[in-house]
């Protein structure tokens, strides 16, 4: 190929992946995933999200701290967490939430900033509580999808936390959980679950955005590249919220090839704070 | 109500109700089990591992139950476990001050009743014998003796709980020292492991209640699920083990295909899992088969010399259930273990103040 007509089909790749980026972002992209022997997209595998969201689903700049008191030219970490320095501090993300601000009824607006303020003792993820959907999904730890033909199974690294995808709509779910109860359809290339029957107690992310028991997460898990699936949850609860709205984010295979899920039961490494003052002899605490 | 009433309709009429199809009598056409694309026997399924068959045959009992013998004790059990499991009556006194002495889920003040209970109703069947042993080897259905140095462990100054320890029968009466910390409390009043060694391995009934397993499996993994705490152990399939550096509380698991037979071998355990007062130098190796459209062999086969002088080997029968799970979220609403520690703490200050006043 002549260095002129080489020149001219970059420029036209060039031009071409331009004006498909924008809907490169919104869309699934036209890939054809690998196939279980079944003839599903196979999803098998170890993945993880890339990005800030566990700190803040929305759009936020870098702040000192997840927990802050007024210092004399604005906030600084609180008490707790000074010792931590930049290991403390809240990396900037670009947000994961279409479109903008989180849409809170006034109350809910007023809780999640409650939240804030007593993030120490109210994200449940400080007590290795089980984290609920969609936050499972891009807390900084990887999770594994088991999928044959006929189970799919998700294993959480953080906090051992385990969902059951029922291929079957079971019916409505008896008792309210952690990790609700999902229900698993193929469309095209599309693994979409729906999941309902959550309790109160869960998070978003570490900035106090939370939910209802009225919650129902639509999750859609669609490959588009060898190594990268992209991740959609609608969020709808009528309880907190005025209207459904939607977070995208792509999730990228671990490529190291001994990856693998490993213990993080985290139960454990919180004895000492939720149970250390009832120690016959308290340590310094 | 409809669940109370299925319980009692269920418990009243199990021992109608035997396990035939679990695994075939001798001599029997040999089974050909469902198979996944990949060729390899197809495990996959909800197991309830719900046995009246003990892991150590009692002292005095023979090894293999006829079915009359079989049907005559689970008679017994299903008469006693109708009512236990009968709905307590509102115009019943408040137990005495302090608990009425009695021990067990439902001793002192009241706890469980059977409603909530689910310790099994049949002897497990293997090869149609019904067995009173999970033990197989020793044939005499008994674990090894400790080795003197796993005594001498087991008689140290601190004893930390182990991966075997049973719902407590009693928190309160436990020796001085069991309620100082919340390391000294068994795994599952932590809600680390379930209780009994049911999430294993060896993965064991709990004779109490939440026996259920869920096997999913791909050609490159097979994954374990443990109703209890919600332990999902992830066997690696045709890999190495991780170095010794690495522990895990399950220990880690790969797998092979010894022709139909699914060959777990799991090392590399914690020195918290402990189970049995085992090191963690512990090496179990399980043997899954699938027997029957509704059941697995279960075959496990324990090493550790620096616990017992031999290995020794178990089996049961795992029967599939159309069950489904709930989620397990055991630490999440733990009030127990603060409160065990807290009691523990009152009832120290209260005897302080006693002796002070004498």
């Amino acid at each position: 190929m002549s260095s002129r007509i080489y020149r001219f089909v970059l420029a036209a790749v060039l031009v071409a992946l331009w004006t498909l980026a924008p809907v490169a972002q919104t869309q699934a992209p036209a890939y054809r995933a690998p196939r279980t022997p079944d003839g599903k997209p196979d999803l098998n595998g170890i993945w993880q999200a890339l990005n800030e969201a566990n700190y803040d689903i929305e759009m936020h700049m870098a702040r000192p701290a997840l927990a802050v008191r007024p210092g004399p030219y604005g906030p600084v970490p609180a008490t707790p967490l000074l010792r931590l320095g930049a290991v403390g501090a809240v990396p900037p993300g670009m947000g994961v939430v279409e479109g903008g601000p989180l849409p809170y009824k006034p109350d809910a607006l007023a809780k999640r900033k409650q939240n804030q303020e007593n993030w120490l003792d109210a994200d449940p993820e400080i007590k290795c509580y089980l984290p609920g959907v969609p936050r499972a999904t891009y807390m900084p730890y990887p999770f594994q999808i088991i999928q044959s033909a006929s189970a799919i199974f998700f294993a959480y690294q953080y906090a051992g936390a385990v969902r059951n995808l029922y291929l079957k709509d079971p019916g409505e779910p008896p008792i309210d959980s952690w990790m609700g109860q999902s229900t698993a359809r193929w469309e095209g290339e599309t693994l979409v679950v729906d999941v309902r029957g959550f309790n109160d107690q869960t998070w978003f992310d570490r900035s106090g955005n939370f939910h209802s028991d009225k919650l129902r997460v639509v999750e859609r898990y669609t490959r588009a590249s060898p190594d990268v699936m992209l991740y959609e949850a609608t969020i709808e609860d009528p309880e907190v919220f005025t209207r459904p709205w939607k977070m995208s984010m792509p999730l990228y295979r671990r490529q190291e090839k001994n990856a693998q899920l490993m213990d993080f039961k985290c139960v454990e490494f919180v004895e000492e704070l939720m149970y250390g003052q009832w120690r016959k002899k308290p340590l310094e605490r | 109500m409809n669940r109370l009433v299925r319980m009692a309709v269920i418990s009243v009429f199990t021992f109608t109700i035997t396990v035939t199809a679990q695994a075939p009598k001798p001599g029997a056409k040999p089974y050909s089990p469902p198979r996944t694309p990949d060729g390899r026997p197809n495990l996959q399924g909800t197991y309830d591992l719900a046995t009246l068959t003990p892991l150590e045959r009692p002292a005095g009992t023979k090894a293999i139950l006829t079915e009359d013998e079989a049907a005559k004790l689970e008679r017994q059990v299903a008469v006693q476990n109708e009512v236990r499991g009968r709905p307590i009556t509102g115009e019943r006194s408040a137990p005495p001050k302090g608990g009425d002495g009695s021990t067990g889920a439902a001793g002192g003040v009241g706890g469980y009743n059977n409603f909530w209970l689910d310790a099994g109703s049949e002897y497990t069947i293997v090869n149609g014998e019904r067995r009173t042993s999970l033990v197989i080897d020793p044939p005499d259905g008994r674990v090894p003796a400790l080795t003197p140095e796993a005594r001498q462990r087991a008689l140290a100054r601190i004893v930390r709980p182990t991966s075997d320890t049973t719902e407590s029968r009693d928190p309160g009466l436990e020796p001085a020292g069991s309620y100082d910390d919340p390391e000294r409390r068994p795994l599952g009043e932590r809600c680390l492991l379930g209780f009994g060694s049911t999430s294993g391995p060896p993965a064991l009934p709990n004779y109490f209640y939440n026996n259920l397993h869920q096997i999913v499996q791909t050609k490159d993994t097979v994954m374990i699920l443990t109703e209890m705490v919600h332990d999902a152990r992830i066997v690696r399939m045709n890999a190495e083990h991780l170095p010794k550096t690495i522990r895990k509380w399950m220990g880690d698991s790969i797998g092979r295909w010894e022709g139909d037979t699914l060959v777990v071998d799991t090392t590399n355990f914690t020195d918290k899992t402990r189970f049995r007062g085992a090191t963690e130098d512990m090496h179990v190796v399980e043997r899954f088969t699938r027997v029957a459209p509704n059941a697995l062999l279960y075959r496990f086969t324990i090493d550790d010399p620096g616990t017992w002088a031999r290995p020794w080997t178990g089996e049961y029968t795992w029967v599939a259930t159309d069950k489904p799970i709930y989620e397990y979220a055991c630490h999440e609403s733990n009030y127990a273990l603060e409160n065990i520690l807290r009691g523990a703490r009152r009832r120290e200050a209260d005897e302080a103040a006693q002796k002070n006043k004498k």
